[in-house]
C-alpha cells in the first residue's frame, strides 16, 4: 500500500511528487499516457506569470507571486531553461489604460514586485516592433519564459530518482474506498493507497466525481498557437499581452527560451478534452489579433502550429481541497497553473498534513539535477569536452545543434522516453525549422539502439503513434 | 585531419561539393578540405536509387549512387582531404582568411583557417507547418525526402495507404516507390494549376501507375489521433483559397509532402552572405562568388535545381573561380557591374549580377519562369529600352529550369548598371 497516489503526471502532479520525495513516504504517480507532461503542460504559453492578473481574493491570486518566485529558484536547482524577460500588458486606448491601472492595483494587492506603468513612447523604445497605436503599458519585470515540459520532466525525474514510483500508461478507471484508503483501478491493474491526489487536469472533474459530490464543471478550453523561426529575428524582447478579457489573457506575442517567437492562444470551449487539433479559422483569428500588437509579424516563418486544452472551469478558481476523506483535489488548474505549480505543491502538503498524513523528512535528499547542453559550452572548452565525451561531437539535430551525447544522456535519465517527441522534450531535437525532417530517422535509430527496441516499436508521440510499419521488400531479405 | 591552413574548404560532399572540389584541384589548388556531415559522401544522391541521372552530363542513365560514385572515384587518390561525420556549425569571414568551425567525434571542435570557402550544403524540405495545414498532429506525415530515406536507406516501410501533397519531383518519385513496395497511393494533389515536377516524372511515376494528379487542389485538414486516419482535399480558386463545397475525403494512414525545397543558408547568413529572397540562396556574381569576398556557392544551396547535371556544371565553375581567387588574389579592378533584374514573368536568375570584365566569351544565366508558356516565346534581356539579347523557346514551365548564354559582346553594349529579363510571347 502506498502512502500517497498522485493521479496525473502533468506539472501539478510532478511538482507535488518532487516536494513529496523529500519525505519518508511511499508515493506512486499514475499517468495514463506514455510519458510525463503530455496534457496542457506541454502545450501552453510557457510563461512564468508575474501575478497581476488573478483577483486577490482567489487562491490563484494568493499563490501566484510565491509560485513565480519558487519557479525562478527551481529552474536553477533543476537546470531548466528559463529567461526572465518581463511582461508588458499593452493599452490601445483610454479604456485599456484604465484596465492597465486596474491590473497595477491588483498586482499590488497580490504582492507583485517592481511593476511600472509606461507611456507609449517608452513602450516603443523598449519594443520597436510594437504597434504605434499603443499608448501605454504595464511593465512586470518579475516574469519570464520557461521550458514547460522540461520543468515538469525535471521535477518528476528528481522525484523518481529520490524514490517516487512513476507508472506510465496507467489510466485510472475506478476509485473505491477501502478501510485504510483507496483501491485504484486502472485499465491494467490495481493499486492501493491511503491518500489519493487528483491532479488530472482536464479530467479532474471525472476523477473528483468518482468519490465526491459534483462541485465544479470543467470547460475544456482549446488554445491554438504559432511558433515562428528564429530567422525573423527577435520580434519582441518581453512577453507582450493585450489587456485581458473574460475569455482569458488574450493573444500574446512572446519570445521563447530558444529565441523563437510564440504567438497565441485563442480561446474556444471544446467538447472533447483531448481535441488538440488546429483549425484554419482559429489560426487566422490568432494571426489577426496578434498583428494588432505587432503589425509587421511574419507568420510565413511559421515552423509549428499546436493547440493545448486547458482545464478552465465554472468554479472561477483553482479547486484545491480535501473533497472527501483521504482525497485531495488539485483540480481545475488553469492559467496561471504552471507558475503556481511549485506553490500548489507546498499548499497541498499543508492540506495533507491537516488531513493526518505524517511528514518525516529524509536525512538526505538531493533536489537538484543538471544536464549538458552542448550549445551552452563556451567555445574554448568544446574541444576538451568532446575529447572526453566523443558523442557530443556528433550533431544530430542540425537546426538546434543537438548532439548525440545529449540524446543518449536524455534516454538514460530516470524516466526513459519511448518516442521521438519524448526525446524532443528532453533534448530539444526536432524543435527547429526542419521539424525533424533530417534528424527524425537518426533519433529513431539512436532511441531503438539505446533501449534495445526494434525501430518499428519507436513511436512519434503517444501510444499507437507508430512511424514505421515494417520492412520493405528488399529490407526483408 | 592535419592542422594546416587550407587554400579551400568545401562545405558539403553532395554532387555540388564533390564537383567543386575536383574542379578546384584541376585548376591548381593543392590544399583542399571537403567537410561532409553524413557518414558517407554523395549527399542526397545516396537515397535517390531511381535512374535518370547523368543523361545530360555523361550521356547515359545512372542511378543517384552511381552518379555520385563517378565523382567519389575521382576524388580517391586526388590528394583532396575529406572528413565525414563532421558538422560545420559556424562560419566567419575575415579579410584574408575565412574560419570554419567544425565538430566531430573524431576530431573534436576545430576552427579551420582557409583562403576560400565553397558553400555546398544543399537544401531542406518545406514542412507541413511552413504551409500551415491545420488539423491534428499524428504520426504518418512525412516530408517526401524523409520518407525516401526510411524506404531506400533504412529499408523500412512507412505506410500502406498514401496521399501525396505537392507534385515536386521527390513526391512523384516516391509515389512510384511506395506503389512498387505494395502501398496504395490514392492521389497526388497540387495547389498550383501546373506541376512543379519534370514532365517525364509525371508520366513515369503517376500515369504509368494510374495515380490521379489533381491540380489546383490542396489538403485542408488532417485527422487522426495517433496515426493519420483521414485527410480533407479541396479545390482552390485562382487565389489559391479553398472553395467551400469541394471537400473530398481520403482514408489514408500516410501523407507525403513534396511542397518545395529551401536552400539551407543559416551558415551563409552568419558569415554575412547576402541572400536573394527570390532563390532563398546567396546573391552571386558571374563566377558564383557571393557578396562576401572569397565565399562561393553552388548546387542547391544556391538555388534549387531539377537536374543534377546542371549542379555538376555549376559547381565546376565555382571550383574554378575559387581556385582563381586563391591563386590570383581578389579582384582589384571591378569595372562595369551589371545587376540582372527580373520582371514579373521571371521568378529568378542565377547569377544575379555580372562583372563584365570577368566574362571571357559568354555568360550562362539560369532562370525560372513562373507560369507555363505553351506558345513560342522569347526570353528577352533589355537595358531599359534597348533589347540586348533575345532567346526563343517553344515551351517553358516553372518546373524546368531554363538557361541561356549571353555573349560578352552583347554585355559590353549594356548601358547603365541594370539588365532586365522578361518573357514575351513571340510576334506572329
Amino acid at each position: 500500500m502506498f502512502d500517497v497516489a498522485i493521479l496525473g503526471a502533468g506539472v501539478s502532479g510532478s511538482a507535488l511528487a518532487y516536494q513529496l520525495s523529500r519525505f519518508h513516504l511511499d508515493v506512486v504517480v499514475l499517468e495514463k499516457e506514455n510519458d510525463v507532461s503530455l496534457g496542457a503542460s506541454r502545450a501552453n504559453t510557457a510563461i512564468v506569470h508575474g501575478g497581476y492578473d488573478p483577483p486577490p481574493d482567489t487562491l490563484m491570486g494568493h499563490l501566484n507571486v510565491d509560485g513565480a518566485r519558487m519557479c525562478m529558484e527551481l529552474v536553477d536547482r533543476l537546470d531548466v531553461e528559463f529567461r526572465k524577460t518581463g511582461s508588458l500588458i499593452v493599452a490601445f486606448d483610454d479604456e485599456d489604460m484604465k484596465e492597465v491601472h486596474n491590473l497595477y492595483d491588483r498586482g499590488l494587492q497580490n504582492g507583485v514586485p517592481s511593476m511600472e506603468i509606461l507611456d507609449g513612447e517608452e513602450v516603443s523604445r523598449r519594443e520597436p516592433n510594437l504597434s504605434k497605436e499603443i499608448i501605454g503599458a504595464l511593465w512586470v519585470p518579475e516574469s519570464g519564459v520557461i521550458n514547460p515540459w522540461e520543468f515538469t520532466l525535471a521535477m518528476m525525474e528528481v522525484a523518481v530518482r529520490e524514490g517516487v514510483e512513476l507508472k506510465l500508461c496507467e489510466k485510472v478507471i475506478g476509485l473505491k474506498r477501502q478501510d485504510k484508503g483507496f483501491l485504484i483501478e486502472t485499465e491494467r491493474g490495481t493499486y492501493s493507497a491511503r491518500y489519493v491526489v487528483n491532479a488530472t487536469g482536464v479530467h479532474s472533474e471525472k476523477i473528483h466525481n468518482m468519490v465526491a459530490e459534483p462541485a465544479f464543471h470543467i470547460h475544456p478550453t482549446r488554445g491554438q498557437y504559432y511558433l515562428l523561426d528564429r530567422s525573423v529575428g527577435e520580434v519582441v524582447n518581453s512577453v507582450v499581452f493585450q489587456c485581458p478579457s473574460p475569455l482569458g489573457k488574450g493573444v500574446l506575442v512572446s519570445p521563447t527560451i530558444h529565441y523563437n517567437t510564440l504567438v497565441g492562444p485563442d480561446s474556444e470551449v471544446v467538447e472533447d478534452c483531448e481535441n488538440t487539433s488546429t483549425t484554419r479559422e482559429a489560426l487566422d483569428d490568432v494571426a489577426r489579433q496578434a498583428k494588432r500588437s505587432v503589425p509587421s509579424l511574419q507568420l510565413g516563418s511559421n515552423i509549428r502550429n499546436f493547440a493545448g486544452v486547458r482545464a478552465n472551469s465554472d468554479y472561477g478558481d483553482f479547486y484545491i481541497k480535501i473533497s472527501a476523506p483521504y482525497f485531495l483535489d488539485i483540480a481545475a488548474i488553469k492559467s496561471p497553473g504552471l507558475t503556481c505549480a511549485p506553490r500548489i505543491a507546498t499548499y497541498a502538503i499543508e492540506l495533507l498534513r491537516e488531513a493526518g498524513l505524517d511528514f518525516k523528512e529524509k536525512e538526505t535528499w538531493d533536489g537538484t539535477r543538471s544536464v549538458v547542453r552542448f550549445k551552452e559550452i563556451p567555445e574554448e572548452e568544446r574541444e576538451a569536452f568532446i575529447r572526453e565525451n566523443p558523442l557530443y561531437g556528433r550533431v544530430i539535430c542540425r537546426c538546434e545543434t543537438i548532439t548525440e551525447g545529449e540524446i543518449v544522456a536524455a534516454i538514460h535519465r530516470p524516466i526513459t522516453p519511448v518516442s521521438l517527441d519524448g526525446i524532443k522534450r528532453r533534448a530539444g531535437t526536432g524543435m527547429g525549422r526542419c521539424q525533424s525532417g533530417f534528424c527524425g530517422p537518426r533519433v529513431l535509430e539512436i532511441l531503438a539502439r539505446e533501449t534495445g527496441k526494434a525501430t518499428e516499436d519507436i513511436l512519434q508521440d503517444k501510444e499507437g503513434s507508430h512511424i514505421l510499419i515494417g520492412d520493405t521488400k528488399e529490407g526483408r531479405v | 585531419m592535419t592542422r594546416q591552413d587550407y587554400e579551400l574548404i568545401v562545405i558539403g560532399a553532395g554532387p555540388a561539393g564533390l564537383a567543386a572540389a575536383l574542379s578546384a584541384k584541376q585548376h591548381g589548388l593543392s590544399r583542399i578540405l571537403v567537410i561532409e556531415r553524413d557518414k558517407e559522401l554523395g549527399g542526397i544522391l545516396n537515397q535517390c536509387i531511381h535512374n535518370g541521372f547523368g543523361l545530360h552530363y555523361f550521356g547515359e542513365e545512372l542511378t543517384g549512387p552511381e552518379y555520385a560514385g563517378r565523382f567519389i572515384d575521382q576524388l580517391e587518390g586526388s590528394g583532396i582531404e575529406i572528413v565525414c561525420d563532421t558538422m560545420v556549425i559556424h562560419l566567419e569571414n575575415g579579410d584574408d582568411w575565412r574560419i570554419v568551425h567544425a565538430m566531430s567525434t573524431e576530431n573534436g571542435y576545430q576552427c579551420l583557417k582557409c583562403r576560400a570557402v565553397i558553400l555546398a550544403m544543399g537544401c531542406r524540405e518545406r514542412t507541413r507547418f511552413a504551409i500551415q495545414i491545420p488539423g491534428s498532429r499524428p504520426a504518418g506525415i512525412f516530408n517526401a525526402g524523409t520518407a525516401q530515406r526510411y524506404v531506400n536507406i533504412e529499408g523500412k516501410m512507412i505506410g500502406r495507404r498514401v496521399i501525396i501533397l505537392g507534385s515536386g519531383d521527390i513526391g512523384l518519385i516516391m509515389a512510384r516507390r511506395m506503389t512498387l513496395e505494395g502501398a496504395k497511393v490514392l492521389a497526388c494533389v497540387e495547389l498550383l494549376p501546373y506541376s512543379g515536377g519534370l514532365n517525364r516524372n509525371i508520366v513515369q511515376c503517376l500515369h504509368d501507375y494510374d495515380i490521379p494528379l489533381y491540380l489546383s487542389h490542396t489538403i485542408t485538414n488532417i485527422e487522426g489521433r495517433n496515426r493519420v486516419q483521414r485527410v480533407t482535399v479541396q479545390q482552390v480558386d485562382e487565389n489559391r483559397r479553398p472553395i467551400p463545397g469541394t471537400e473530398t475525403y481520403y482514408d489514408v494512414d500516410t501523407v507525403l509532402l513534396s511542397v518545395g525545397l529551401i536552400p539551407e543558408n543559416e551558415l551563409s547568413r552568419e558569415a554575412g552572405v547576402k541572400i536573394d529572397r527570390r532563390t532563398s540562396g546567396p546573391f552571386v556574381y558571374e563566377n558564383l562568388e557571393t557578396s562576401e569576398k572569397g565565399i562561393f556557392a553552388c548546387g542547391n544551396v544556391l538555388h534549387v535545381h531539377d537536374l543534377v547535371d546542371y549542379v555538376t556544371e555549376e559547381s565546376q565553375a565555382a571550383g574554378k573561380a575559387a581556385a582563381a581567387f586563391v591563386l590570383d588574389g581578389a579582384l582589384t579592378d571591378i569595372g562595369h557591374v551589371i545587376e540582372i533584374k527580373t520582371e514579373p514573368t521571371v521568378s529568378y536568375t542565377v547569377p544575379q549580377a555580372v562583372r563584365v570584365n570577368e566574362v571571357a566569351k559568354s555568360l550562362r544565366i539560369f532562370l525560372r519562369v513562373n507560369k507555363i508558356w505553351e506558345e513560342t516565346s522569347h526570353i528577352v534581356f533589355r537595358d531599359g529600352d534597348n533589347v540586348i539579347a533575345r532567346f526563343k523557346r517553344d515551351y517553358m514551365a516553372p518546373g524546368e529550369m531554363e538557361n541561356v548564354n549571353v555573349p560578352r559582346v552583347l554585355l559590353d553594349r549594356v548601358k547603365g548598371d541594370m539588365l532586365y529579363v522578361s518573357i514575351e510571347e513571340a510576334q506572329r
